[in-house]
């Protein structure tokens, strides 16, 4: 079996069930990729020997009740693995080994799944490319020297280089989707409240979810089924009907009233993304859905919002890596100038960015212009998409505003690059589920993603509208491995 | 400084300056687990035995709200009769501090959870109202050492994320005795409520002290400096003291006093300026995302109020109105709920007036020689009880019964059983008593002519001679009665 990890995640549970396969096999197949694909530089710890003990040890005593029965994964490195480092790619954690596991990788763990290892991301999830990670640039195994986009881009590299069978990441403004999109696969930000945040290292309090990456909508509803349970450790968890997301998946759309936000056509975007909005439009309609127009007036001030909101509460959520308790410390010649220096060399430029402007907007005399002002312009744009759930079942649009671009092309224009979230970051802060689904490619051959948004805890709804797209649209990611020699 | 009709003023060069003062106490919430995490809360164990990864503050973890320490704070504000705010905000207080591993404080800033009430004091001239601008949660910070290693500081933090109550006064003191009722009356209607043990050694019981002062007649208030983290109300009332003295001088020599905060040097006992106003910290308050603003419904405040138990006040009324004790009585007793725990266990079975006077004299003089509490009194209610009954039944004198308490006092030991095991029971048989008279008289016939002959004053000298040659145990009623009787 030479293509094991060819394989969709559901189609490699199928086959451990039927005993065509054995954790040991699959886990050894995965990581092997893995390790001829350092290039990609995906991983930032490895777990490959504990991995392969544990499947042997799955395989001894196989328990084909669970539904992850000894499947390899490997996961952002911003979950809290007990005794796996977990640095969330800061120098600052860069020696961090967890005595705790976050509860979303315990859910996994629990289903039986085995974690090979931990995948790259953007410093404290903070950046659009991956190119904030301690750890180095990610490669996007679409074209050489394109980025994988972020905040999640290991995991976005990993998968679609066939190095995990899914995985996870955590979205605060898109650092699910956007990646997804940029890579050609699925990734689904759930509703604010629905998987825990327990463990997970905290960027923006109030805007963070984890969720699913994987390469089809089928593997998405399964791993969001894993993913997602109440729990009392998190006081925003919600303890709402949780589905049966796989067994419940259907294509059919028929009567389902889609919205399409005329906000959502800005100025600039490239004619390849309209045009792939158009043939979304298309399929709905020729499924039997309805499209609607709609209007959330408020989405040009999201972006502002998010910017001070997420920074905001970051500042606060990093001030907890001061150097005395566990990470880097540097010495100094008292307690503030240990705080200092501690904290300069520790953390990179994009998080010191957004700690600046985090503190800055929260001052005394700037709070009410800034903070508290985003608070309400936040509770508008909720407002926006509870009048436009009053007509529509769901809103169509596209993922991104462009394509994966050039490693270090937007890395000294900060402001162009937080632009990349601009499709993204509106539903974060109105807590609402979101799914990214790939549906073209550029005239570079790059991949394009459409963006399925739904009701809060509706998440059954947009897996199903992105399966019936995902059926109609074909996509096919082309992938050579040249980043293998 | 006067005190003329209990008035605290401060006296130079003819003007006469009132002080104003209010106060911030913290009170450590009585709680087996910490306000946001399950960790223990006991006082005095091993450095850092009692911190769990949320005290901690490790990557990923999140606060979880202690529902018992809500239940306190909400308790704590019926006993204060305020308002009780169904809806409030946890706020984080960012600062950074070595004790304090968030790198903010999880507090409650412009939504607290409870809003004003006020406390009665009982003063020499009469009750008055002290004014609560509102009590909120916080945590409490860890503990850093700076004398065990000259290198470095240590850093304890058992006592990080214990749940406190501020509870913040209005201006409304005006002396260190009103400053002295009122710590005790908080720590009073606290210790009624079980909501905080209010014991000030281990630190349960801190207060912030903001004072100001203004010429007498002024209606504008000074500026104010307050003065932080003050453990005793003796440091409290010292350091009033100081402050007040020294900010009338500040202003007798022409200058103005600058708002900040400062420290109470408790060898020195001054106060030294910590920070001004311009330097104080911009602690960027803002709702902490990782917890859900607090809902209360009235059914949950309800269900607390009809767990109140008495309070200090209306067991005082209960007092002066059923057991027609003076208001200076019944203000002792109520004091403490142990303290009244033991008087109505004592009287439940016995005399009132004498129980009061026994527990209020002889027991509290040895409380007070042994510095102990009265949970620890080595007399038990019941015991007693049984002293003021045998006193009151005859069986034995008040002074006898002062010689049974002496023993009584090493081991709790039951009085009618000391009384049976060493003969002190009264002599009431008349018999008997007539024969121990006929002795005295006989033996003294001078006396017995000088009395007669009108030196009244003898009478004592026959009752004496009397409970001595009965070693003190002869019923005095009934020696005078039937000596009387035999002399006239």
């Amino acid at each position: 079996m030479s293509n094991i990890t060819d394989l969709k995640l559901v189609e490699l549970v199928d086959k451990i069930k039927k005993k065509e396969l054995s954790s040991t096999e699959a886990t050894i197949a995965f990581i092997e990729r893995s390790k001829k694909s350092k290039k990609l530089n995906a991983y930032i710890s490895e777990n490959y020997e504990n991995a392969i003990k544990k499947a042997k040890i799955f395989d001894q005593k196989p328990d084909f009740k669970k539904k992850l029965p000894g499947i390899p994964i490997a996961v952002k490195d911003l979950f809290c693995t007990k005794n796996i480092r977990t640095t969330a790619g800061s120098k600052i954690l860069e020696n961090f080994i967890p005595t705790y596991e976050s509860t979303v990788t315990q859910n996994i763990l629990d289903e039986g799944g085995i974690v090979i290892g931990k995948l790259n991301c953007d410093e404290f999830a903070m950046g659009s490319s991956n190119e904030t990670s301690y750890f180095g640039n990610v490669q996007n195994p679409v074209s050489e020297n394109l980025v994988p986009g972020g905040s999640s881009g290991g995991s976005s590299s990993a998968l679609a280089a066939k190095l995990t069978p899914a995985t996870i990441g955590t979205d605060t403004g898109g650092s699910i989707r956007q990646p997804a999109s940029f890579t050609g696969t699925v990734g689904l930000k759930p509703t604010y409240g629905s998987c825990s945040r327990y463990g997970i290292v905290a960027f923006a309090s109030s805007l963070d979810q984890a969720g699913p990456m994987t390469h089809d909508v089928r593997d998405c509803s399964l791993m969001f089924e894993i993913m997602s349970t109440y729990d009392t450790k998190d006081s925003t968890s919600v303890d709402f009907k949780r589905e049966n997301y796989l067994n419940n998946l259907n294509e059919n759309i028929k009567g389902k009233k889609i919205g399409i936000p005329k906000e959502y056509r800005v100025d600039g975007m490239p004619k390849e993304i309209d045009e792939l909005w158009e043939k979304g439009i298309k399929i709905i309609k020729e499924n039997g859905g309805q499209i609607i127009e709609i209007s959330l007036p408020n989405t040009n001030y999201a972006l502002p919002t998010y910017y001070i909101v997420a920074p905001a509460e970051a500042s606060s959520n990093l001030a907890r890596y001061d150097g005395v308790k566990y990470g880097f410390r540097s010495k100094g010649e008292n307690l503030i100038d240990m705080y200092e220096k501690t904290r300069s060399e520790g953390f990179g430029d994009e998080v010191k960015r957004r700690i600046m402007i985090g503190t800055y907007v929260l001052s005394s005399g700037y709070y009410d212009a800034y903070y508290l002002k985003a608070q309400k312009v936040r509770r508008l744009i909720k407002n926006d998409f509870d009048e436009a759930y009053k007509k529509v079942d769901a809103i169509l649009t596209p993922s991104t505003p462009n394509s994966a671009f050039k490693i270090g092309e937007k890395l000294n224009d900060p402001v162009s690059m937080y632009l990349n979230d601009i499709f993204t970051v509106p539903i974060n802060l109105a807590g609402l589920p979101a799914i990214s689904i790939p549906a073209g490619h550029d005239k570079k051959g790059y991949p394009l993603g459409l963006q399925v948004i739904g009701k809060a805890f509706d998440e059954q709804s947009i897996l199903n509208i992105a399966f019936a797209l995902e059926k109609n649209i074909s996509f096919k990611n082309n992938i050579t491995d040249w980043w293998i020699k | 400084m006067s005190k003329n009709n209990g008035e605290y003023l401060i006296i130079r060069n003819d003007n006469k300056y009132e002080v104003i003062i209010g106060l911030e106490v913290h009170a450590q919430v009585l709680s087996e687990s910490k306000l946001f995490s399950t960790s223990s809360t006991k006082f005095g164990s091993e450095p850092n035995t009692q911190v769990s990864l949320v005290d901690a503050a490790f990557p990923g973890m999140l606060p979880v709200i202690n529902e018992h320490c809500i239940k306190q704070a909400v308790k704590t504000g019926i006993g204060l009769k305020a308002k009780i705010n169904k809806r409030s905000i946890f706020d984080r207080k960012n600062y950074f501090y070595a004790d304090l591993p968030q790198g903010y404080q999880i507090s409650q800033y412009k939504d607290p959870i409870v809003g004003e009430g006020s406390v009665t004091l009982d003063m020499p001239n009469g009750e008055i109202n002290i004014g609560i601008e509102r009590l909120h949660l916080e945590q409490d910070a860890g503990k850093s050492i700076h004398d065990i290693d000259p290198q470095n500081t240590l850093v304890d933090l058992n006592r990080s994320g214990v749940a406190l109550m501020e509870i913040v006064s209005k201006p409304d003191l005006r002396s260190l005795d009103e400053v002295n009722a009122y710590i005790k009356k908080l720590r009073s209607i606290m210790r009624y409520l079980g909501t905080c043990d209010g014991n000030m050694q281990e630190g349960s019981l801190r207060a912030d002290v903001n004072v100001s002062v203004r010429k007498k007649g002024d209606k504008k208030l000074g500026t104010r400096c307050e003065i932080k983290n003050v453990n005793s109300i003796k440091f409290m009332q010292m350091a009033i003291d100081f402050e007040a003295n020294r900010q009338v001088d500040v202003i007798e020599e022409g200058g103005s006093i600058n708002q900040e905060t400062r420290l109470f040097d408790t060898k020195k006992n001054e106060t030294r300026s910590m920070r001004s106003k311009e330097d104080a910290h911009d602690y960027r308050y803002f709702p902490d995302p990782d917890l859900l603003p607090l809902e209360l419904n009235d059914n949950y405040i309800d269900q607390i109020k009809k767990d109140i138990p008495e309070l200090p006040d209306e067991k005082k009324k209960r007092f002066i109105e059923k057991f027609k004790l003076s208001p200076y009585e019944a203000n002792i007793l109520v004091s403490d709920i142990e303290i009244s725990k033991y008087f109505e266990e004592v009287s439940k079975n016995s005399d009132v007036k004498l129980a009061t006077n026994w527990i209020t004299g002889e027991l509290f003089a040895l409380l007070n020689e042994k510095n102990i509490e009265i949970t620890e009194s080595p007399i038990s209610s019941k015991n007693l009880s049984k002293l003021i009954n045998l006193i009151k039944d005859g069986t034995i004198s008040g002074k006898i019964a002062k010689s049974v308490f002496e023993i009584m006092r090493d081991g709790d030991k039951d009085p009618t059983i000391i009384v049976e095991e060493k003969g002190l029971k009264q002599q009431s048989d008349p018999k008997e008593l007539e024969n121990l008279i006929n002795k005295v008289i006989t033996e003294n016939p001078k006396n017995v002519e000088a009395y007669k002959s009108g030196k009244d004053k003898l009478f004592g000298f026959f009752v004496g001679q009397v409970m001595k040659n009965s070693n003190g145990k002869a019923n005095p009623k009934l020696v005078n009665e039937i000596l009387k009787k035999k002399l006239n």
